[in-house]
């Protein structure tokens, strides 16, 4: 076990930089996940790590060396494919102990580990069946053990629960948890699932077009995005994100744009532009939105809007609005009582669930709270 | 999710009655009575051959074979027997056997070793060395023939089993590492990938990951090669003399007795029998591998 080290590593391919400067510390045992959408560089980011591209510029460590130009066999690592890449020819058994006789290690030692990770994963009875006899989810614990079995330094895992339908996933995910809590390996995993990303990790790298956006726990994540991709990449449904002007309206303090408004508290605008300037991108989680009954509130904004169709999913209900030129996606709880289409609502949000970001820069510029 | 689940649940199933199946049987008939015409028409050379194998000298005088077709009473192994005595006949045989053997082994280890590095080990200049591999297909046998024959006249290779392996091996080679590359290159990434983490070094890379997998493509090249190298006449005529394969033997045999079609008859019977065996006992790897990487 060892901790890893992106030291300002960047990959370029000809033209392309897949990945720009990358630099995380992953804490010895740490479940880290790289997330960010198709083409975003977590991919490549894994692969160097596991020796399979080389590193342009930088430096990758594992524990305290580094493996620039160690070869992938020599690095210690395991890696759990997306398409398992179990090998066809080789039953569940020899799957699992291949690693272990590239290693030279005793027959009885391998054995021992290898029944071991199969009863760890349940594969005990599948041991003498070749890989095209095993259903999705049986290959993809042998593509986990076979991982395991060699007890390297870190888990490189390359959206391994991509193959599985929905149902399997949610399962899976939990057991990789448990099995990674109990064997304690450092593990880096890479998905495009957000959801995924939120549930598994400890800490969230978010990437987008090869540039590292933000790492954090999940919980930092959601509650303070430092810009606005990770802000819409975050979170399910995604953020409402609205480009507005920070203005005063009369005796009103406002951020508008055509016909949308948020009405603030005032005294919040002229405090906000001794710090950003007035073109702004407001971001708004649907589930921070309630129904109010459009009296101005203390710390709370308000967002008079139209009700086009309402998702209704038992306990909440989903729905979408427009305010002005502006849709919206508010996600609110049935007691508070059910909203038809055409309706117009006022939607109130407390303060300390917006989210401002500098429209030039797309950096967050926080929320001043009234005095 | 929802209709995939339905459908699960109520299985279609077409139950067919018996009419439609015969008329489907009658339908297709026409086509089975020309095929089975057509086998039988293409068979007629070989039982030909066969049929004379089995008579005697004096009956193959009076005659064509098959007024002796309807008459098994005058069928003899006689002619086998006598075969298995004739010592030029066995010894033929046998040198073919070992020619065969390795101009087989030999091209295929060599060809699926360099269309390994071909196909998975990046070095500068790989692919134009492939496209000059895939140019020497072009070039004809005949061509190389006079001058390999004094090459070989110089290095002591004339008539030797040697030299007929080696000059099968290098004209095979062509071939194999072209068919071998591109059947090693549809091998999934991910899969080597994951067996360079596991630890794998080149060599046991190649065999125990890219040699069982290419086992289809190695058998039919395997097959083709068997086929080509038993029944060559050409190459055999002219690099060796004394010590020819089984078909230029049997063809110098006509040259000099005239029709003795007793010694000829079940020697070149037996002697087409052998690649028939080993095409019927491979034939299943042969079709999977003229489909590598056509259907995938």
């Amino acid at each position: 076990m060892a901790s890893v080290t992106y030291d300002r590593v960047s990959k370029i391919f000809e033209e392309t930089t897949a990945v720009d400067e990358l630099s995380l510390d992953i804490g010895d045992g740490e479940f880290l996940v790289l997330v960010g959408p198709s083409g975003c560089g977590k991919s490549t980011a894994l692969r160097m790590l596991a020796g399979l591209e080389d590193i342009s510029e930088g430096e990758i460590r594992i524990g305290d060396r580094v493996v620039n130009n160690v070869a992938p066999a020599e690095r210690d690592v395991a890696m759990v494919f997306q398409s398992y890449a179990l090998y066809p020819h080789m039953s569940v058994y020899d799957n699992l102990a291949f690693g272990l006789r590239n290693q030279k290690v005793p027959k009885e030692e391998i054995d021992r580990r290898v029944r071991q990770a199969a009863e760890i994963l349940d594969l005990g009875q599948l041991i003498k069946r070749k890989p095209k006899q095993l259903s999705g989810g049986q290959r993809q614990r042998v593509a986990l053990g076979r991982a395991i079995v060699r007890e390297p330094a870190a888990f490189l895992m390359d959206e391994p629960l991509s193959n599985l339908d929905a149902k399997l996933r949610v399962q899976t995910r939990a057991e990789i948890l448990k099995l990674q809590q109990r064997l304690g390996t450092t593990t880096v995993y890479v998905t495009h699932d957000q959801v995924e990303a939120m549930t598994m990790g400890d800490r969230i790298a978010v990437m987008n077009a090869g540039v590292l956006q933000q790492i954090g726990t999940p919980e930092e994540l959601y509650t303070n995005p430092r810009n606005v991709f990770v802000a819409g990449f975050i979170g399910s449904p995604a953020m409402n994100l609205v480009p507005v002007e920070a203005a005063t309206d009369g005796e009103r303090d406002v951020l508008r744009q055509d016909g949308f408004a948020v009405e603030v508290p005032e005294g919040m605008i002229s405090r906000l532009r001794e710090r950003a300037p007035s073109t702004l991108m407001a971001g708004f989680r649907p589930e921070h939105l309630h129904l109010s009954n459009g009296e101005p509130a203390n710390q709370q904004a308000r967002i008079p809007a139209v009700v086009d169709v309402v998702e209704y999913l038992g306990d909440e209900q989903l729905v979408h609005l427009h305010a002005g030129e502006v849709n919206l996606v508010a996600k609110l709880d049935i007691d508070e009582g059910r909203v038809k289409p055409e309706e117009n609502v006022h939607l109130a949000l407390p303060l300390e669930k917006l989210h401002l970001f500098d429209r030039e820069t797309e950096e967050s510029v926080g929320v001043p709270t009234p005095a | 999710m929802a209709t995939a689940a339905i459908d699960r649940a109520q299985p279609v199933v077409i139950e067919e009655g018996l009419a439609p199946k015969i008329l489907r049987a009658l339908g297709r008939a026409p086509v089975h009575l020309v095929l089975i015409l057509i086998g039988l028409f293409w068979l007629i050379p070989t039982t030909g051959l066969f049929v004379t194998s089995l008579l005697t000298a004096s009956d193959q005088a009076q005659g064509g074979w098959w007024n002796f077709f309807a008459k098994p009473s005058t069928w003899t192994f006689e002619n086998y027997r006598r075969m298995f005595d004739n010592e030029g006949i066995v010894d033929a045989l046998l040198r073919t056997a070992q020619i065969t053997i390795g101009a087989t082994v030999l091209p295929i280890l060599v060809a699926a070793l360099a269309a390994y590095a071909l196909a998975w080990i990046e070095f500068p200049g790989r692919d134009w060395l492939f496209l000059a591999v895939v140019g020497l297909l072009l070039v004809p046998i005949q061509m190389a023939l006079i001058p390999i024959f004094s090459l070989y006249n110089r290095f002591n290779l004339f008539d030797t089993i040697p030299g007929l392996i080696l000059f099968h091996t290098a004209f095979a080679l062509p071939f194999a590492i072209f068919l071998l590359r591109n059947f090693f290159a549809g091998i999934p990434k991910d899969l080597m990938e994951a067996a360079r983490i596991d630890g794998a070094s080149e060599i046991r890379l190649f065999f125990k990951v890219v040699l069982p997998l290419g086992l289809p493509a190695i058998a039919s090249l395997a097959i083709f090669q068997v086929l080509f190298v038993w029944n060559d006449l050409l190459i055999g005529l002219v690099l060796a003399q004394n010590n020819q394969p089984i078909a230029p033997h049997l063809a110098s045999q006509l040259r000099q007795f005239g029709s003795n079609l007793d010694v000829l008859a079940p020697a070149s019977f037996f002697s087409a029998v052998i690649p028939l065996i080993v095409f019927a006992a491979f034939q299943r790897y042969f079709v999977q591998g003229l489909l590598a990487g056509s259907v995938k």
